[in-house]
């Protein structure tokens, strides 16, 4: 044992110190008792450490949701302009929960899951228009997704907390040393939702927007409509053929529903569609740069599941071919404001996808281009 | 609620600070102490050198630590870039991010040919790059 030596050593360099005696011996003898209290109460030691690490991340998490919580009700006090201070409303929204579906039987359950969303995206907005009544439609997606980031950020505390004060309570090692394990995850979490809060509180373009920012770029100049829902669509001809380009509808802060869309579409077209081009952020590994592309094939749709099921739905019907290009950045960049490298990876992209599109169909043909994402900050 | 519990945030810690201050009084206290009593009794001497020294190491090193958490606890601001652009002539401006601007939205007419300006990017560019040492 590393310790025990170290004492020993310590112990035999003092002992041979001249004239000594009383004092020296008083010296080993507190040794001795260091070193029994250690081989004791060691584990116990190492508990309280590991209790003060956690303690000292949600004094942080703490700084941060309560930063946030700061940020979300003045910025409904600037922009919405409430009679009425709104800080007990934002309060209460905090501790909005949704129950998920039981899936014991998982036939169906996309379709009721889908339908829990929806009930609530719209309360969430009937709630953002009573706290600030003066926001406009952007206005009003902004502060819904704000209000998100920060109902994120206090149930990270919230749990934090509990496994925390479980810990101390029952003194089990297992409890605290589960939740100090994924400690550095969650802070990093923690520390990409406030910066996402601030981005959506201001209206920024964020990462996640990359796929939306390229949908953007391409139908910039044509003429554009609304599909459902909460998208929109336009038809841009690409190297002579024909392509539909979707993306959520900006600049509010908005994912619109995809899979909708996309499928609304493919019915106009009674199916015959020569293929799906789908970009979208996703998640890099370490190591990875950010910005850099990747090619392959599937929806390539994130969030709950839901768009990813209907888009796979519908082209399985058709047998349409579905390929994806994605842009790499780490969770913090996908919801902090957009870097420059995500930025110019979306020209990147639709060099990308001209080739793809050059390969993979023939002249004449109709395609589908959708831009996923967060179109916060993004017009089209 | 909050402003409650922020308060309690800086009583602890400067009640941490309190401790802090006094271990380093105290160890300085020691050192002074070694001083006087080298003369008649090198060896308390030597022992009150040996916890002064580890008092004022432990002490700073503390301090040092919390002042980094500080530090640390700050959330950056990053300074967000707005590029305008002329689709006429060309002409580029850039500024700082303003609320309500958004990429492709149309704003002030160009100073040189009167035609609206659009707004093309808005990124944010981080400074001093680090790179993540392992060869791909
Ligand atoms: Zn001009």
């Amino acid at each position: 044992m590393d310790t025990l030596t170290v004492i020993n050593i310590l112990q035999s360099e003092i002992l041979q110190w001249p004239g000594g005696d009383a004092f020296s011996q008083i010296l080993s003898i507190l040794f001795y008792a260091i070193f029994i209290v250690f081989i004791f109460y060691g584990q116990r030691i190492q508990m309280y450490v590991m209790l003060r690490e956690v303690e000292g991340s949600l004094h942080k998490l703490k700084y941060i949701k309560d930063e946030g919580r700061k940020t979300t009700i003045e910025t409904i006090k600037e922009i919405g302009k409430p009679q009425t201070d709104p800080t007990t409303r934002v309060d209460r929204f905090l501790e909005y929960f949704t129950l998920l579906p039981q899936s014991l039987d998982p036939a169906g359950v996309v379709w009721k899951l889908e339908h829990i969303l929806d009930i609530r995206d719209a309360r969430f907005k009937d709630e953002v228009k009573l706290m600030a009544p003066a926001t406009d439609e952007t206005q009003t997606n902004n502060l819904e997704n704000t209000l998100e980031a920060a109902m994120a950020l206090n149930y990270i505390y919230k749990i934090i907390r509990h496994f925390y004060l479980l810990g101390k309570k029952t003194l089990s090692l297992y409890i605290i040393m589960q939740i100090q394990m994924i400690l550095p995850l969650v802070m990093r979490e923690a520390e990409a939702y406030a910066s996402a809060l601030k981005a959506f509180a201001y209206g920024q373009p964020i990462g996640d927007g990359a796929g939306a920012l390229v949908g953007a770029k391409l139908m910039y100049g044509h003429e554009k409509r609304k599909v459902p829902k909460d998208c929109v669509v336009s038809t841009v001809p690409i190297e002579g053929r024909t392509a539909y380009v979707v993306k959520a509808e900006g600049p509010g802060g908005n994912v619109g529903k995809t899979g909708d869309a996309i499928k609304t579409i493919i019915e106009e077209n009674e199916g015959k569609i020569a293929m799906i081009i789908m970009i979208d952020a996703a998640m890099k590994l370490e190591g990875e740069e950010v910005g850099e592309l990747a090619e392959g094939v599937g929806a390539a749709v994130g969030g709950p599941g839901v768009d990813q099921f209907k888009i796979e739905e519908s082209i399985l019907k058709y047998r349409i071919p579905i390929n994806a290009v994605i842009i790499k950045e780490d969770i913090g960049d996908a919801v902090s404001p957009m870097r420059k490298e995500i930025f110019d990876a979306a020209d990147m992209a639709i060099e990308r996808i001209k080739q793809v599109v050059l390969e993979k169909t023939k002249e004449g043909d109709k395609l589908i281009i959708a831009g996923i994402g967060n179109t916060i900050g993004i017009g089209q | 609620m909050s402003k409650a519990s922020t308060s309690t945030t800086s009583k602890i810690s400067s009640f941490v600070l309190m401790i802090i201050f006094v271990t380093l009084a105290l160890s300085l206290t020691a050192l002074i102490l070694a001083l006087y009593a080298f003369p008649q009794n090198p060896e308390a001497a030597g022992y009150l050198l040996l916890i002064g020294f580890l008092g004022v190491g432990l002490s700073t090193y503390v301090l040092l630590q919390t002042r980094r958490r500080i530090l640390r606890l700050r959330i950056e601001a990053t300074s967000i870039t707005t590029t305008i652009e002329c689709k006429k002539c060309g002409f580029k401006s850039l500024r700082e991010f303003q609320r309500g601007d958004y990429i492709f939205k149309e704003v002030e007419p160009c100073q040189k040919c009167n035609d609206k300006m659009l707004i093309t990017a808005i990124f944010r560019e981080i400074k001093g790059k680090r790179k993540e040492g392992f060869p791909s």
